[in-house]
């Protein structure tokens, strides 16, 4: 430990965000403002999930984090190492003995569980923010249930390229009220959004807060005629062999070669270690840059 | 000036999270320890006003816990101004009946329906039976002893305005937001 206060963020600062995470309960879906502070870290790098992460961290926590899914990428191991270092939590790779997962872009493929709380990073929590600039008719959007524009996006999407082309960020509805953005994780991602774990979305920048108690109602818009369809990658995990997870793809050479790897690299070693292996994992777990491109 | 947290950081910490997962999941009964303040008021309650209470929240007593002694105890540990009138309330303590009337608390505006009070409601004791709850964090059906129907469901009809609550007996807590859904026992069949 060092002479941060624990969690780094001092209490009142603490206090204002955890009231804010209450409200953020009570309304599923809806954008709680709160005075987002000034984190050691800049905007954009999860300035809003580390404040949030914070406000709800206890000692005994262990801490995992994820950037696209990834444990040891840069945002996820600074992260992490600011945590341990501000409030001394035990941190680990591995989903299932996470209590607090803070997460940029990815849901963990195994099913979350009622004891842990997933942390998302939000860049621009308004989902209607591309559609109108305007804060004060986005919230008055909101609070009339003025949803169309949401679906005439889809439209154009449908009469431009023939489908849905949103493939990130996919906007949701939460209990038949609110249509929420649910951070730019791939629609692959969005039917695990019913999840039995607390889940607490943070936006620094934008300063906003919002949250999905476990089991609530989260349906991905739609038309009947276009159906939501969570799509990845049309392959098999060249390393693990899972084809039910949700895939990165990898340019391995400069000759075009290539390979398809889990996003979910704790998924992926679970398979691995658990003795299932994929087109190009022969020769057993290794980095994907020495394998060879069949 | 006693009954405040020796270790605010973590306790605080503590605190919240309990409180967090009772709002997450309403009719979760969770325990909290760590502060007790005077005039009657249950360890939990104390934990909750400590963990949520500063300068920027009215806190309003109802008569069932208005003392001078839990007043300057508030003000001493949180800062928080006791006020007079329910709708500037930020936070109410006190007991059900002594809460009443609901209309008059703050159940946030259209576009703010966040700006509304969470009020902390004083039992005798806590129980995962009697009313039942369902809605957002709730699998299937929860159960607790809510001290009536009619003023919740009357609560729920607001959503997404409204007030949320707190339950609090001894070292016990429980939650109720706007969004669960409660119907008496024997309605369910």
């Amino acid at each position: 430990m060092s002479d941060y206060n624990f969690a780094y963020l001092d209490e009142q600062t603490k206090r204002m965000i955890r009231r804010a995470i209450l409200k953020a309960l009570a309304v599923p879906g809806y954008q709680v403002p709160f005075a987002s502070r000034e984190m050691p870290m800049p905007y954009g790098w999860g300035t809003g999930g580390v404040q949030v992460s914070a406000a709800c961290l206890v000692p005994e926590d262990r801490l995992k984090v994820i950037d696209q899914g990834a444990d040891d990428t840069t945002n996820a191991v600074s992260i992490r190492r600011f945590f341990e270092r501000t409030a001394g939590v035990a941190t680990t790779g591995r989903t299932r003995d996470a209590t607090l997962i803070q997460t940029r872009h990815r849901i963990p493929e195994e099913p979350l569980t009622r004891d842990q709380i997933l942390v998302y990073q939000v860049p621009i929590p308004e989902p209607l923010r591309f559609l109108e600039p305007r804060e004060t008719e986005t919230r008055k959007m909101h609070s009339l249930e003025e949803y169309g524009l949401v679906h005439v996006k889809l439209y154009e999407d449908i009469a431009r390229h023939g489908q849905i082309a949103t493939s990130y960020a996919y906007p949701v509805k939460v209990e038949g009220r609110y249509v929420m953005d649910p951070s730019p994780i791939p629609k692959f991602d969005n039917p695990k959004l019913e999840s039995a774990a607390v889940q607490l979305f943070g936006a620094g920048r934008e300063q906003r807060i919002y949250a999905l108690p476990p089991h609530c109602k989260v349906v991905s818009l739609d038309f009947e005629d276009h159906p939501f369809v969570p799509s990845k990658a049309d392959h098999a995990c060249d390393l693990c062999g899972s084809d039910t997870s949700y895939l990165d793809e990898v340019i391995v050479d400069d000759a075009g070669g290539r390979m398809f790897v889990c996003s979910d690299t704790d998924y992926c070693e679970g398979r691995r270690e658990a003795g299932h292996l994929g087109r190009l994992a022969a020769s057993g777990p290794s980095a994907p840059g020495q394998e060879d491109a069949a | 000036m006693t009954g405040g947290f020796a270790d605010p950081s973590i306790q605080s910490a503590w605190g919240f999270r309990a409180a967090m997962m009772a709002m997450a999941r309403p009719g979760d009964i969770l325990k909290v320890s760590g502060a007790q303040a005077p005039a009657g008021v249950s360890v939990a309650a104390s934990v909750l006003l400590l963990v949520l209470c500063d300068p920027e929240t009215p806190v309003w007593l109802a008569p069932s816990h208005h003392s001078v002694a839990l007043g300057r105890w508030i003000a001493f540990h949180t800062g928080a101004p006791v006020v007079d009138r329910r709708g500037d309330a930020v936070f109410a303590l006190g007991a059900w009946d002594s809460l009443l009337p609901l209309t008059d608390f703050r159940i946030g505006t259209a576009e703010y329906p966040d700006r509304s009070a969470t009020l902390i409601v004083e039992m005798e004791t806590l129980r995962g039976q009697g009313a039942v709850l369902t809605g957002p964090g709730i699998s299937e059906a929860a159960g607790l002893n809510l001290p009536e129907v009619a003023a919740f469901r009357a609560n729920r009809a607001l959503f997404p305005l409204g007030c949320d609550f707190f339950f609090t007996s001894r070292d016990r807590l429980a939650a109720l937001p706007r969004s669960t859904v409660v119907t008496a026992p024997a309605e369910v069949i």
